[in-house]
């Protein structure tokens, strides 16, 4: 199926959640990455449960933060 | 591709130093972007962490941030932050938490008499220092 991650028009396989898209895309330390899909904000713990359908608008941010 | 440099509009650098010292006592934080190392477009972000010690963006700022940066055709370049009383240099967390690919790291110091703003490139727990260029043309004009 066709969907977009991060604006870029992207083929991926059928049926993937959210989390198995990150495996795909090989996504390194998916536990530092937050995803957006269609606009919505997912929380992590819903990663596994999220399936991506055709046309999505999938977009990934690394964390970013520090100290002093 | 890696960015080993970085040039910075003289207007964008005192915006930096003005927010930076506004915020003080606390951390001040946020992204520039730009093409091949020039910033063109800085875009102030909230401290999530609100302290002196720790920073961190909202993911909802920063997925606004993202799209915005794409949609004026620019890239994100890096994501900077100050240290009011410490160093420009990267700290443990700092190192730790520095997992975002491709983008560099910018620490501006309150800590001396006058400002100090350095670059780095910081991946697998190691530290490069970049060297950063002020410019008092906009980056178009360079």
């Amino acid at each position: 199926m066709k969907i977009t991650i991060n604006g870029d028009a992207t083929e991926v396989s059928d049926g993937l959640t959210v989390a198995g898209l990150l495996v795909e895309r090989k996504v390194k330390m998916p536990e530092m990455v937050s995803v957006e899909v269609n606009g919505e904000i997912l929380k992590r713990e819903d990663f596994s449960a999220t399936t991506i359908n055709d046309g999505d608008a999938v977009e990934f941010l690394y964390f970013m933060g520090g100290g002093a | 591709m890696q960015l080993r440099m970085l040039t910075l509009h003289k207007p964008i650098h005192d915006e930096m130093v003005a927010r930076a010292r506004t915020a003080t006592p606390l951390e001040a934080c946020g992204i520039l972007s730009g093409s091949d190392g020039g910033v063109r477009t800085h875009h102030p972000m909230t401290n999530a962490d609100a302290s002196a010690k720790h920073y961190s963006l909202i993911p909802e700022e920063q997925f606004a941030v993202a799209k915005a940066i794409r949609a004026a055709g620019e890239t994100m370049l890096a994501v900077w932050h100050s240290h009011p009383a410490t160093p420009a240099r990267p700290s443990e967390e700092d190192i730790r938490l520095a997992v975002a690919p491709g983008v560099l790291h910018v620490i501006l110091s309150l800590a001396g008499s006058e400002p100090e703003m350095r670059a780095f490139l910081i991946a697998d727990g190691k530290t490069e220092s970049v060297p950063i260029t002020i410019t008092e043309k906009e980056q178009d004009d360079v």
